[in-house]
């Protein structure tokens, strides 16, 4: 009934363009380049380790089904099981050790983007904080919570795009750099490009979602926030 | 000095209105009283500044009329809407539509350039972005800095901040201004221009403004002083009035 009445007043809703908000979120990232460096390098830290462990499986995994006895030589100089190496080991031995290797594996990742989520959530807090009286200031000026939502979930998406690219890089080439050092042209001539892709799509996926995960708790107190605080001269 | 002349009928129309209103605050277990039951009409068009002390409850009431906080008993009608029945959506209209705020600390965005701060209400209000320009452009030229619209606030001094601050605050064409110490980070000459600007605002456009202040040079061009004490209206004074005490060399506590 209320709105109604607003309506009659003086029209039009309150809107916040995508590209408006795009335009504020990344200046926002500008201004504070150092602490988007920090949260930005906690995700490719993150995303080389998860990119190397997946892209070195698949590769590992390729010259595995080659099954060439001189990359089988080479694989189980590096203490990797194959094939043809089962006569000294029961195949069921070989595989529980296998699971194993690929448990612990699953930790790993588990917990590096663990701490990562828990660093760019860090971050955000901070920076809503930081922030306040901008924010209370915007929603003097008609902010609904969701622009303020919009905003914060848009930086943090920035960042994660932009960390998740340079991680999956990064872990590409170590992993390119340590398995040619170990394998040679093998690498090459085997080269699990689907494989590859995979891992990529994968770890694009996984840096975008980890960054928004992040992201939600400090983008919803920040929309909480009472515009009053924008008064607040302290600070 | 005041330059507009109202006719009866445009004095009558109340722009914001407070009915017995009360504020209590919880302060663990006991309950501190910010509003004693505050009667106030606010007309269309007026200057009006609250004064008070610190602790008087001058901010909450302050805070009451801009929509920002909800009393605890009593009604706040603000262009004859009751803010309590507000919903969260219906108050950022509010906020974005009717009324214009300017901070103490001014507050712009510091990612903004002036004029994108003083059109950013005016993007919120759906605007598009060269009618917001265009408008935003008449408004920087109105407080005199059309040529540091590409300015960021860091590049503009203390007054110059609250030159673009006013021009934000008449965005949307509100119907009230709502100043929070306007001049209390400014130096003397600075603030006088700040207060010189919104009264000359407030004269050509007709823009009410309520402003909360300690400044006795707010006396001059306010229409109506309202004093604050100890969480009730002490005393109102109108133009007349003042005329008179500004005269006899303003001898009122500090």
């Amino acid at each position: 009934m209320n709105e109604q009445r607003l309506q009659v007043a003086g029209g039009r809703e309150i809107v916040l363009p995508m590209s408006k908000a795009v335009e504020i979120s990344i200046r926002s990232l500008k201004i504070r380049f150092g602490r988007s460096l920090i949260t930005t390098s906690g995700i490719i830290l993150a995303i080389a380790f998860l990119m190397s462990v997946w892209s070195s499986n698949a590769l590992i995994g390729s010259l595995k089904e080659a099954n060439k006895s001189e990359i089988n030589l080479l694989l189980q100089k590096n203490g990797i099981e194959t094939a043809s190496a089962e006569g000294g080991r029961s195949s069921a031995d070989a595989r529980a050790q296998a699971q194993e290797e690929r448990s612990k594996q699953t930790w790993l990742i588990g917990l590096s983007l663990l701490v990562c989520v828990v660093g760019i959530a860090n971050a955000m807090l901070m920076s809503v904080t930081e922030r306040f009286r901008e924010i209370g200031t915007m929603k003097c000026l008609g902010a609904l919570d969701s622009f303020i939502i919009k905003l914060f979930l848009l930086e943090s998406t920035f960042q994660g795009v932009v960390g998740t690219t340079i991680g999956i890089a990064i872990g590409l080439l170590m992993t390119l750099g340590l398995n040619l050092l170990a394998y040679g042209g093998y690498v090459f001539s085997y080269f699990p490009v689907g494989g590859i892709l995979q891992s990529v799509l994968a770890s694009l996926v996984a840096g975008t979602l980890l960054s928004l995960v992040g992201a939600m708790l400090p983008a919803y107190k920040a929309a909480k926030m009472e515009p009053v605080e924008a008064m607040r001269s302290d600070t | 000095m005041s330059t507009v002349e109202k006719t009866p009928s445009e004095e009558q129309r109340t722009v914001v209105r407070t009915q017995q209103v009360k504020k209590i605050y919880k302060m663990g277990n006991t309950e501190v009283q910010a509003l004693r039951g505050v009667d106030l009409e606010i007309y269309t068009g007026e200057y009006l500044s609250l004064m008070g002390p610190s602790g008087s409850g001058k901010s909450t009431l302050f805070n009451m009329v801009g929509g920002l906080d909800k009393p605890s008993e009593g009604k706040v009608y603000i262009d004859e809407v009751d803010v309590a029945q507000l919903d969260a959506y219906e108050l950022a209209w509010l906020r974005c539509r009717k009324i214009g705020y300017i901070f103490q600390s001014f507050n712009l965005i510091p990612v903004m350039t002036a004029l994108e701060n003083v059109t950013l209400p005016m993007v919120f209000a759906g605007l598009t972005s060269d009618e917001s320009r265009d408008k935003g452009m008449v408004l920087l030229e109105k407080v005199g800095l059309g040529e540091r619209h590409s300015h960021k606030p860091y590049e503009l001094s203390g007054g110059q901040q609250q030159r673009v601050a006013v021009a934000r605050a008449l965005a949307n064409d509100p119907a009230v201004v709502l100043a929070d110490e306007p001049t209390a980070n400014l130096d003397l000459r600075t603030g006088t221009e700040i207060i010189e600007l919104l009264k000359e605002m407030n004269a050509s456009s007709g823009v009410t403004i309520i402003s909360a202040t300690h400044d006795h040079k707010m006396l001059s061009v306010s229409d109506r002083v309202v004093w604050i004490k100890d969480g009730q209206v002490e005393r109102i004074a109108d133009r007349a009035d003042l005329d008179i005490e500004v005269t006899q060399v303003g001898g009122e506590e500090q």
